[in-house]
C-alpha cells in the first residue's frame, strides 16, 4: 500500500508517495536521495541514522515514513549553513571526532539534539542532582551519546568535540 | 635513494581532506552512489547448519508484483571458477554452515524483496552438524601454514627439559571467543552490467582485490570489471576479500541486464557472511631462571576454522620473536567445524595471541617477583629470536619506560586487592604490543602535471577511514617538494593504477613508497618545472633491506581498572598507549588510529562475545543489541603517545603501519589490571562481571 506524504527535509518541502512499510530512513536515502543519515543496523541499535525530527533527535530507521507526514527533518547536511559547518561539525573537524565517517552524521545530529536536551534541563542516567540544571561534564556527554556507536572508536575525540562545542 | 624523512610536511596534523564531506554526510559510500532505476537484492540464507536443499519453491515469491527474479542453485548460471567457495554461490544444493547463501530475491524495492524472501519455501535434508569449538582429536588438525604466510611450527632447543629445570614456571590456558568485525557501514555493493562490462560500487579494502577475485569466478577479462570504493565505512579485515553478496549482485545484474542491482547486507546477515575472528584456546608455558630471564617459551594455539574453507589464524606467531628464550616451541592447530568462514579481524593473530602471551608474562613476572615492566625489559632480545636477523628498529623498552613514567607506574604497589574506595577495587596493568611492518610490492602510481599548476597523483588504493587519502597526499607533497595544496590525489577504484590491499597495516607504507618512487621518476624525467601534461607512472622498487632485518612496530599498553566488589562490574577509567612505529605521517589521523585500536581493544577485553548455539549452529546474539561493542560510556580517558622513531630500513619514508597495533595488548593490560585490582586472574575473554565474583 502506498500513501502520499509531505516532509520538509533540510528546509525543502518534498511530497512523495511511499510504501507504508518504508522507514523514514529508507524514504530519505532510497526515495529522496538524501544519504546523509546512514544505515548501520536498521534496528535502532547504532544511531547512525539519527536525524532531528521536529527538532528532536530520532533514529530514522525506527519510524515509518508514513507516520511522519508533515514533519520537519534536519540531517547533518542541513545543519551546515551556506557551506559553513555547524559549530558541532566544526568541533568534530577540529578534534578529529571520526575516522571512516559512517557514524558521523548520526553522531552530529545526536549531539545537536542532546545539547538542546541539556539546555532544556533534561536529566540523564548519571545526573546526580535532579533539582538543578544538569552540568555537561564528560561523564554526562558519554552517557547521553551512548546511543551512537562508533566502531572506529573515536569516542574520546567525540567527547572533546562536544565539550568544545558546548562552551 | 633520496631520504625524504627529514623535512617538515610528514608528521603535520593536517586535517582530513574528506573531513567536511564526512561531517555533513555528503561523502557517498558504496550503496549511496547514484544509479538509475535500481533493483534491490535480498539474500536468502540456510536455516540449517549442514545438509542440502531438496526443494526450494520460489513461486509464491515470484508471484508478488515487483519481484523480478529469485536466484537459486536451480537457475543460477554455472560459474567459471569454484576455487573460492564463498564466491562460488548457488552452484549446488549443499549447505556447509547455517546462514550460507541459498538464493536471492531481486525486486523493485527493498520492502518487496524482503517480503518476497519470506515467501520462499525451502525443504532441507538435514545432516548431523558439529559447531562446538573444542580440542577433540576428531576435529583438530595442523595446517600447512598460517595467515599471512607463516610457515610450519617451530621447535628450538628442548622446551620440556628447560621447563623441568626452570626456577620458575607458568603453565596456563587462555581462551578468546568469536569476535565480529562489525564495521559501522554494512557490506554493500551496487552491480551494474552494461555491454559485457561489470561495474561494482562496493565497500571494500581493495578494489583490485575485488576485481582479481570476481573476474575469474565470472569467467571475465579483469579489464572488464570496474570497481569503485570512493568512501568506505570501516572494514577491519572483513572487507579484505569480497564475500558472497558481491557475487549475488553481479549474477543478478548479469541476468537482469540494464537495471543496476543494489545489495546491502543487514547487520544480522553480516554475522554469517563476512567473517569473524575465530575463537581460540591457547596454552602458554614459560620457564624462567632465578634472575627472571626466560629459558623456555611454549605457545600452543588452537583456532576454529570452517569445513567449507580453511582460515588459519596465527595466534602463536608473536611468541616466535617477542622475548629471549633459548628453548622455544610454537604450534598452531585448527578445529574444523560446520561454521561460517572466519577471516581477518584487526590484528589477526596478534590481537588474540598477545592477549595470551602478555597475560602469561604478567603471571610470570608475579611468579618471579619482578615488576611487570622490568620483567619485559629483562627479556628483551638483541636480535629477532627466530631468524637471528637484527631489528630494523625495536624500541619496546623505551615505550615501556616512557609509558611507566607518563602513567605513574613507578610508584605502584604490586599488592593485589588492596585499593578499595566506595565499593570499587582498583588496579593497574601493563602489556606489550607488536605488529609486523609489512610492505606489499607491486603497486603503481601515476603523477601528472595539470593545467592550473597542480599535480595529479593516482593510485588505486582505498581509504577505509584510516586517513590514507590525507596521509598519501602529504607523502606526495613531500616527495614532489610542493605544498600539499598543489597535490590532487585520486584513489579508491580500478580506474587508477593497481594498488595492493588495505590490510596488514601495509597500506601507507606500500602505497607511500610507490608514490615516492613515482615522484622521483617524475622529477628525473620532467624536472622541477614540468610542462603541462607531463606524466610518469612508476612502481616501487623492492626494498633492498627486506630479508636483512626483522621489521616490526612495538608499543606498551597501560590500563587502570575499577572492579565493583559486589557486582563484579568492570570499568576502565584510564588507558595509555605508547608506540614506536617509525615516522608518523600525520599526527592527527595517526592519533585517531591508535585511539581507535585501543578502544576496540577495550571492547574486546570487556564486551565482545559471539555466542554460538551448538544445537542450531547460529550466533544467538547476531546484532548490535546482543553483540555489544564498546559505546561512548564504556570508554574513559584514552591517552596516546609515540616515540620519535627513525627507522632507516623499513621504507624510504621510515614509516611503519599503525592500523592494527593499537588493539594489540589492550585486553592483556586490562586483564592484568583487573588481577591487580581484585587478586582474581581471569583467563577467558571477555572479562564479564560474573568472572570476578568468586
Ligand atoms: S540504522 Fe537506525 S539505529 Fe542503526
Ligand atoms: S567514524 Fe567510523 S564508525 Fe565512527
Amino acid at each position: 500500500m502506498d500513501a502520499e506524504i509531505t516532509l520538509r527535509v533540510d528546509g525543502q518541502r518534498r511530497t512523495l508517495s511511499v510504501d507504508t512499510r518504508t522507514t523514514l530512513l529508507d524514504a530519505l536515502r532510497e526515495r529522496m536521495g538524501v544519504t546523509s543519515p546512514k544505515k548501520g543496523c536498521d534496528h535502532g541499535q547504532c544511531g547512525a541514522c539519527t536525524v532531528l525530527l521536529d527538532g528532536r533527535r530520532a533514529t530514522s530507521c525506527l519510524t515509518f515514513a508514513v507516520a511522519n507526514d508533515d514533519s520537519e527533518v534536519v540531517t547533518a547536511e542541513g545543519l551546515a549553513e551556506d557551506e559553513r559547518p555547524h559549530p558541532v561539525q566544526q568541533a568534530f573537524l577540529d578534534n578529529d571526532g571520526f575516522q571512516c565517517g559512517y557514524c558521523t552524521p548520526g553522531q552530529i545530529c545526536s549531539a545537536v539534539g542532546m545539547l538542546d536536551e541539556v539546555k532544556a534541563g533534561w536529566p540523564s542516567h548519571v545526573t546526580e542532582d535532579l533539582d538543578e540544571p544538569p552540568e555537561l561534564d564528560d561523564e554526562e556527554i558519554r552517557e547521553r551519546m551512548s546511543g551512537n556507536l562508533c566502531r572506529c572508536g573515536a569516542y574520546a575525540n567525540i567527547v572533546s568535540a562536544i565539550r568544545e562545542a558546548a562552551e | 635513494m633520496t631520504d625524504v624523512s627529514n623535512s617538515g610536511k610528514l608528521g603535520e596534523p593536517l586535517e582530513r581532506l574528506d573531513g567536511p564531506a564526512k561531517v555533513t554526510g555528503t561523502a557517498r559510500y558504496a550503496f549511496e552512489q547514484p544509479v538509475d532505476d535500481p533493483l534491490y537484492l535480498h539474500p536468502l540464507q540456510a536455516d540449517i547448519a549442514r545438509g542440502r536443499v531438496v526443494r526450494i519453491d520460489t513461486s509464491p515469491a515470484e508471484a508478488l508484483s515487483g519481484v523480478h527474479t529469485v536466484l537459486t542453485h536451480e537457475n543460477a548460471e554455472s560459474l567459471s571458477s569454484r576455487v573460492d567457495v564463498e564466491l562460488a554461490v548457488l552452484q549446488s544444493p549443499e549447505i556447509g554452515y547455517r546462514g550460507q547463501v541459498i538464493g536471492a530475491v531481486v525486486a523493485d524495492t527493498q520492502e518487496i524483496a524482503a517480503h518476497a524472501a519470506g515467501l520462499v519455501e525451502v525443504t532441507y535434508e538435514r545432516h548431523p552438524h558439529d559447531t562446538v569449538f573444542r580440542s577433540d582429536d576428531e576435529i583438530v588438525y595442523t595446517p600447512d601454514g598460517s595467515n599471512p604466510m607463516i610457515g610450519e611450527d617451530l621447535d628450538r632447543g628442548d622446551v620440556d627439559e628447560a621447563l623441568a629445570a626452570a626456577e620458575y614456571a607458568v603453565d596456563a590456558t587462555y581462551t578468546t571467543p568469536a569476535e565480529y568485525n562489525n564495521p559501522m557501514e554494512p557490506h554493500a555493493t551496487i552491480a551494474v552490467w552494461e555491454s559485457a562490462e561489470l561495474t561494482l560500487y562496493d565497500s571494500n579494502q581493495g578494489s583490485y582485490t575485488v576485481r582479481d577475485m570476481i573476474a575469474p569466478t565470472l569467467g571475465m577479462d579483469p579489464q572488464r570489471v570496474h570497481v569503485f570504493a570512493p568512501h568506505v565505512g570501516g572494514g577491519f579485515g572483513s572487507k579484505g576479500v569480497p564475500h558472497a553478496h558481491v557475487m549475488l549482485a553481479a549474477l543478478a545484474a548479469r541476468k537482469l541486464e540494464g537495471r543496476p542491482v543494489k545489495c546491502a547486507l543487514s547487520r544480522r546477515q553480516m554475522f554469517s557472511l563476512v567473517g569473524y575472528r575465530p575463537p581460540t584456546r591457547q596454552r602458554v608455558r614459560l620457564g624462567a631462571d632465578s634472575a627472571g630471564r626466560l629459558t623456555a617459551t611454549e605457545h600452543s594455539a588452537l583456532e576454529q576454522t570452517a569445513r567449507v574453507k580453511e582460515y588459519a589464524e596465527q595466534s602463536a606467531s608473536a611468541a616466535r620473536n617477542m622475548y629471549v628464550s633459548a628453548n622455544r616451541r610454537i604450534t598452531n592447530e585448527l578445529a574444523v567445524l560446520d561454521v561460517p568462514v572466519p577471516t581477518w579481524m584487526r590484528a589477526p593473530g596478534e590481537a588474540g595471541g598477545m592477549y595470551a602471551l602478555e597475560t602469561a608474562m604478567d603471571e610470570m613476572a608475579l611468579t618471579c617477583g619482578v615488576d611487570p615492566v622490568e620483567f619485559r625489559v629483562r627479556n628483551e632480545p638483541e636480535r629477532a629470536p627466530e631468524s637471528g636477523l637484527p631489528f630494523s628498529s625495536r624500541n619496546l623498552v623505551s615505550c615501556l619506560r616512557q609509558g611507566a613514567e607518563m602513567f605513574g607506574w613507578n610508584d605502584r604497589d604490586p599488592e593485589p586487592g588492596v585499593r578499595r574506595e566506595n565499593g570499587w577495587l582498583s588496579g593497574t596493568g601493563v602489556a606489550a604490543a607488536t605488529f609486523p611492518s609489512f610492505s606489499i610490492p607491486g603497486s603503481k602510481a601515476t603523477i601528472g602535471y595539470e593545467p592550473g599548476g597542480y599535480y595529479r597523483v593516482e593510485i588505486g588504493a582505498v581509504d577505509l577511514g584510516t586517513g590514507s587519502r590525507t596521509a598519501l597526499s602529504q607523502i606526495a607533497a613531500e616527495a614532489l617538494e610542493v605544498p600539499v595544496e598543489a597535490v590532487r590525489l585520486h584513489l579508491g577504484s580500478t580506474e587508477q593504477p593497481r594498488a595492493s590491499i588495505a590490510g596488514g597495516s601495509s597500506g601507507t607504507a606500500s602505497w607511500g613508497s610507490t608514490i615516492v618512487q613515482a615522484a622521483r621518476e617524475f622529477r628525473a624525467e620532467h624536472g622541477a618545472e614540468p610542462a603541462e601534461g607531463a606524466e610518469t607512472t612508476a612502481e616501487a622498487a623492492a626494498n633492498p633491506a627486506a630479508g636483512e632485518y626483522a621489521m616490526n612496530a612495538y608499543g606498551a599498553q597501560f590500563a587502570e581498572v575499577a572492579v565493583n566488589a559486589d557486582s563484579g562490574e568492570i570499568r576502565v577509567p584510564r588507558m595509555l598507549g605508547v608506540f614506536a612505529a617509525g615516522r608518523i605521517v600525520n599526527a592527527r589521523t595517526a592519533r585517531s588510529q591508535f585511539l581507535g585500536g585501543m578502544t576496540m581493544g577495550l571492547s574486546m577485553a570487556l564486551h565482545e562475545h559471539g555466542v554460538l548455539d551448538g544445537r542450531f549452529g547460529h550466533v544467538v546474539n547476531h546484532d548490535l543489541a546482543g553483540y555489544h561493542v564498546a559505546g561512548n560510556a564504556d570508554v574513559g580517558s584514552v591517552e596516546v603517545s609515540w616515540l620519535d622513531e627513525h627507522d632507516p630500513h623499513v621504507n624510504p619514508m621510515g614509516i611503519k603501519g599503525i592500523g592494527e597495533i593499537g588493539i594489540v595488548g589492550v585486553a592483556a593490560a586490562i586483564g592484568n589490571a583487573a588481577r591487580h585490582a581484585t587478586g582474581i586472574r581471569v583467563r577467558e575473554l571477555p572479562l564479564t562481571p560474573e568472572k570476578f565474583l568468586i
